[in-house]
């Protein structure tokens, strides 16, 4: 597997490390259902067979976290952005 | 047919003539009391101790390809219940006690070595803490021993004790851990489970399980609906996706691991040894093949194949303790995907759905835990119950806090 970095270019799956599922939201913990939420974020994975966002950070290289679109079902990569970007909360 | 040491010469005589398929290939039924949704060692295990234990007849075991197709015909054979939490000892322990009769009891041949299982350690700390494994296997009867670096080096002259970064202080010991014939486990399974009655349905996917009214009622399948009282989920690296169909989200994700065996040798590596400061283990198996593996590739797959730095990374482990073996080489390597869990242990249990039940979480670990874990999850289909010695194996208890950790990682999969 090779993975595109947005700013270093593609590069070897060696020189990178994978955290897990893109997206998952922090739950607020002065919600009422906090304790459920937070087993959630913790626990619960979606472990999807097929297309994936995922987080990945480019540890041996520039160390940015980027979120890779992935095929767990082939390895095919398709595109891979900052975490910055995709990830950013719209602002309130 | 019995096998026997008579069956063998009758069979030599006959010109291996008379041999008949170890299991039936029947046609699904309309309706089953119990299904099983997966037919690697865990479900035919299920299978064969819910007819042999309970008394059980109209069961089917789903598999959607065939028998010793997944994990169970791809691991690395490593048999031991050397584990430290009080959630899992007496799980593995029951399991490692019902491979000691395994042979007798299925009249199979799975080829059960307790050659012993030696965990090195390579630092002060790493001794005080298999120190303290070994004790909690103790308060459990559990047999372990705690060797010093002599006594290692009467066992497995070859290894590298002055490994500079980690040189060989010592190692933990259970006699009683080994190896055993992977596929011939599923085999053995299979014919009890069959001799017994139990339908297993190859080429079988479970496509859809149909809940009604909070009850799950039976599974869509490619060779069509098939009724069920009870339906088990047993698919080791797919549970998601089989899961996802009654509506589950579970603690899981799958990731895969790769094995290795090379050309074969003589007789030299005459027990299961694990690097402890990495995560390689190595046996030799009687053809004279080694056996190893290491760490999972570090991404979630549903590919049975992996990558190159996943193979490069158990190559160095293996040279860093046995360099002598750098020059052998390699036969074949593989992948397998795993139910890796939250926690790094397995998980068996109702779920909130009437009539469906769980069984997964297997991670590294799962071929030891096959007959603990069919005899447990038998028990729980059959009485509705836990299993005393599986009871802290509970889906709940990522919500409750009573995670089993062995690895203290925390629910990062994959550093389990
Ligand atoms: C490379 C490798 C090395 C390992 N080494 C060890 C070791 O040394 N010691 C140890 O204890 N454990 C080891 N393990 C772990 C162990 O092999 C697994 O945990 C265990 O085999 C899983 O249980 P199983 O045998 O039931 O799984 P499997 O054999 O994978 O059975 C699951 C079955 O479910 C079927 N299935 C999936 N979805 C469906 C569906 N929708 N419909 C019908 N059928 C379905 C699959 O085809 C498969 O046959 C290793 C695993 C791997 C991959
Ligand atoms: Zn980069």
């Amino acid at each position: 597997m090779r993975i595109p970095c947005p700013f270093c270019g593609e590069r070897d799956l060696q020189e990178y490390s994978f955290l897990g599922e893109a997206g998952l939201k922090r739950p607020d913990p002065k919600a009422d259902d906090a304790q459920q939420q937070f087993h959630d974020y913790v626990h619960i994975r979606k472990n999807k067979a097929g297309l994936t966002n995922e987080l990945w950070q480019h540890i041996h290289g520039c160390r940015s976290w980027i979120v890779v679109r992935r095929d767990t079902l082939t390895h095919e990569i398709f595109s891979s952005e900052f975490a910055s970007d995709t990830l950013k909360e719209p602002a309130k | 047919m019995k096998y026997s040491v008579f069956s063998l010469i009758h069979q030599a005589i006959r010109g291996q003539k008379d041999w008949t398929p170890v299991w039936r290939d029947p046609e699904p039924k309309e309706e089953y009391d119990i299904v099983l949704i997966g037919g690697g060692g865990h479900g035919l295990a299920t299978a064969y101790y819910l007819a042999k234990e309970h008394g059980l007849k109209n069961i089917a075991v789903l598999e959607k390809g065939y028998i010793g197709g997944g994990s169970v015909g791809r691991n690395t054979t490593i048999v031991r219940s050397n584990y430290q939490e009080p959630g899992n000892i007496p799980f593995y322990e029951l399991s490692l006690k019902l491979w000691e009769g395994l042979e007798q009891d299925l009249n199979y041949n799975v080829m059960m070595s307790q050659r012993g299982v030696l965990n090195l350690y390579h630092s002060d700390s790493q001794r005080d803490e298999y120190a303290r494994r070994g004790n909690a296997m103790a308060m459990h009867g559990v047999d372990g021993e705690l060797l010093n670096r002599d006594q290692v080096r009467e066992m497995v002259p070859f290894l590298d004790f002055e490994n500079g970064r980690f040189p060989i202080q010592g190692g933990l010991l259970q006699r009683r851990g080994g190896t055993a014939r992977h596929d011939a486990v599923a085999w053995g399974f299979a014919r009890g489970a069959d001799s017994r009655g139990v339908d297993i349905l190859q080429n079988t996917e479970a496509k859809q399980i149909r809940v009604e009214n909070g009850k799950a009622v039976g599974v869509e399948t490619n060779r069509g609906f098939i009724k069920a009282k009870k339906i088990g989920i047993v698919a080791a690296g797919n549970t998601t996706r089989v899961a996802e169909t009654a509506g589950l989200r579970l603690p899981i994700e799958s990731y895969v691991l790769q094995a290795f065996v090379s050309e074969a040798n003589k007789p030299l590596v005459p027990c299961v040894v694990t690097f402890g400061a990495g995560h390689f283990y190595i046996s030799q198996s009687d053809k004279g093949g080694l056996v190893f593996g290491a760490s999972l590739d570090y991404y979630t797959s549903y590919a049975a194949r992996g990558n190159l730095p996943a193979v490069e990374d158990t190559i160095e482990e293996a040279i860093a303790i046995m360099p002598g073996i750098s020059r052998i080489r390699l036969l074949r390597h593989w992948g397998g995907i795993m139910d890796m869990s939250m926690d790094g242990s397995p998980i068996i249990d109702k779920t909130d759905i009437d009539g469906l039940y769980l069984n997964c979480g297997w991670c590294y670990g799962g071929f030891k835990a096959t007959p603990g874990s069919g005899f447990c999850f038998a028990h729980l289909i059959a009485k509705d119950e836990m299993h005393p010695a599986a009871k802290a194996l509970r889906l709940k208890r990522f919500e409750t806090g009573h995670v089993i950790d062995e690895a203290g990682t925390g629910a990062q999969p994959n550093l389990h």
